[in-house]
């Protein structure tokens, strides 16, 4: 074969090319259903939102709910624990976020209780700063649910919720 | 190896073994020579072979039993412990397996470091034994979650929890693994699944490994090669067979008394609490034989890097025959490496127990050193020394060390003599 030949795509070269490629799609979509049959099901996401009756909690109480196979933490906070968030310079936090964007009424704090280290549920009114302390790794949380000593990169997560009326909070 | 062709005695022998050598297999292994100078440390291999066959049988049995189910796996161990014939046993044996293979697996491994069996030409029996090590991980950690009880559930939620460390895609990955948005039903059926296949890749892995060794052959304790293979080895049966029987009956003597004397006492009270997603243990603590992972994953304050430093931990073993630059396998004629190596045992050791203590003051200090150290012997002073240490001569052959001193090779020496008398 000549120089120029080699160069030259010809036809055998373009069914190799072909033949190559619409098999790399096959692969792919044979292997895709294989790896996304593992992600959340229909019927795990259908359990995506519940209602919590929250009459019954006294401010300084705590109450935790299940959703989607987690704990979520509804705090009605006191006074003082929200003057303690709020006072807070946010130069001294890990993960910077205000208060007042973690709890829009500042009475409740709504968040999941998911220490974000390593997944483990920290125990309430423990800690350095007393509010949450995960026993796992040992990660403290102040009283707005943020980071402030121990390994979890941020604070802990705030799902999706609203009021629905001032007894009921929807998450998710 | 077998330097002779084989052919059956019997036709229909012949026959069959025109078709499939099987037969030829046979009297490979049989006949395959080993060096003479084998110790008992040697006999690990054929005990961990007989802890695979043990766990895959007990496990068979167990999921005649067990319900892979959120709501009925706690239930169905218990079923099996309390009704079925002979159930607490066959789970004690399972349970208990786990711990004796991790048990001998460590002993091999530390017989393969000391020796320098990962040495050249060994390296891909090595590596392949890494990849077992890698899978025995994930298998027993996958068993330990069946039970469902809470340091099952709590345990596979830190776990699958370290693959969220991974920028971007980290939540996403975890989602994947759990099938859900937390460790649930989806988790435990796909667990169940794969701890019923992990064991047979393992075995075949067994295979590769056991036919990687037997193209160098076996290493030895004064890791100089065969010079002369009817002076220095012996056929691997009866010699090896009867040593390797005898070693496994002790081993067994150990295995049984954990199984019939205190099957608990490797494990942990609080899996006998079924897992409840609201409340972790006050201390979770994995399995004894993941400790030194766990205190390296814990001594690093940064989450990403201390996961990675936990499989690096892993991987930094897989690349150890590049690492150690020493020619001379056997640590009998590396002075200053015999000291480094139970440095390490003991660094190792020491991770080990830290890894099970709280993550705080003293113990995360003593963490952190001891994590430093891990990894300076196999980046630092292996690669160095290997350059620099002056080694004793090694004997001309595993039949005359005639230039060595130890206590040992004096009775090689002797015996030897003693034999050319007869």
């Amino acid at each position: 074969m000549s120089d120029s030949e080699k160069k030259k795509p010809n036809r055998r070269d373009f069914i190799v090319t072909a033949t190559t490629a619409a098999g790399a799609v096959g692969v792919g979509a044979v292997v895709w259903p294989l790896v996304d049959q593992m992600n959340p099901d229909a019927s795990v996401k259908a359990l995506a939102s519940t209602e919590v009756d929250i009459s019954a909690v006294e401010p300084g109480q705590s109450i935790t709910v299940l959703w989607r196979g987690k704990p979520v933490f509804i705090k009605r906070r006191t006074q003082d624990e929200i003057d303690s968030a709020r006072a807070v310079d946010l130069s001294e936090l890990k993960h910077p976020e205000k208060d007042e964007d973690r709890a829009k009424n500042p009475e409740w704090l709504v968040m999941l209780g998911v220490c974000t280290h390593l997944g483990c549920v920290p125990l309430n009114d423990k800690g350095d700063y007393g509010a949450w302390f995960c026993p796992c790794h040992g990660s403290h949380y102040d009283t707005s649910g943020r980071i402030r000593k121990g390994p979890a990169p941020t604070n802990m997560e705030i799902p999706k919720y609203e009021f629905v009326n001032s007894n009921t909070i929807k998450i998710g | 190896m077998s330097d002779h062709e084989y052919t059956p005695k019997s036709k229909v022998g012949k026959w069959f073994n025109d078709r499939l050598p099987l037969l030829t297999l046979a009297n490979h292994l049989t006949d395959y020579p080993t060096p003479k100078n084998l110790n008992y440390w040697w006999t690990f291999g054929g005990i961990l072979t007989f802890c695979l066959i043990t766990q895959i049988i007990t496990g068979i049995v167990l999921g005649m039993h067990y319900v892979a189910h959120a709501d009925l796996a706690f239930q169905s161990v218990e079923h099996i412990m309390r009704d079925v014939n002979y159930g607490w046993l066959i789970r004690y044996v399972h349970a208990n397996g786990a711990s004796m293979f991790f048990l001998a697996v460590y002993i091999h491994i530390f017989r393969s470091l000391y020796y320098g069996s990962y040495k050249s030409p060994r390296e891909v029996i090595w590596i392949i034994g890494m990849l077992i090590y890698f899978l025995m991980m994930a298998t027993a950690f996958m068993g330990y979650v069946l039970p469902w009880g809470q340091m099952s559930f709590w345990g596979a939620t830190v776990i699958t929890n370290l693959f969220s460390a991974i920028p971007l895609v980290g939540e996403s990955i975890t989602n994947w693994l759990w099938g859900g948005y937390s460790v649930d039903n989806p988790t435990l059926t796909r667990f169940f699944s794969l701890h019923y296949l992990f064991p047979f890749l393992i075995l075949g892995l067994v295979v590769l490994h056991i036919w990687a060794l037997h193209v160098p052959g076996n290493n030895n304790p004064i890791g100089i090669d065969i010079k002369k293979p009817s002076k220095d080895t012996v056929p691997f049966h009866p010699y090896i067979v009867i040593k390797d029987a005898f070693a496994l009956l002790i081993f067994l003597l150990i295995f049984a008394f954990f199984v019939f004397f205190s099957p608990n006492i490797l494990g942990h009270a609080d899996n006998y609490i079924e897992a409840n997603p609201l409340v972790t243990p006050a201390h979770i603590v994995p399995e004894w034989y993941l400790l030194p992972f766990y205190a390296i994953l814990r001594s690093v304050p940064d989450k990403l890097l201390g996961v990675i430093a936990m499989f690096a931990a892993i991987f930094v073993l897989v690349i150890l025959p590049w690492l150690d630059t020493s020619k001379v396998r056997s640590t009998v004629f590396r002075p200053i490496y015999k000291q480094f190596y139970w440095f390490l045992v003991a660094d190792v050791l020491i991770l080990g127990y830290v890894g099970a203590m709280p993550a705080e003051g003293l113990y995360l200090l003593i963490a952190r050193v001891a994590t430093a150290y891990y990894f300076a012997h196999f980046l630092i002073i292996l690669p160095f020394l290997g350059l620099k240490e002056k080694t004793t001569p090694l004997p001309l052959s595993i039949t005359d060390p005639v230039l060595g001193g130890s206590a040992d090779m004096a009775m090689a020496r002797n015996n030897s003599d003693f034999k050319e008398k007869l």
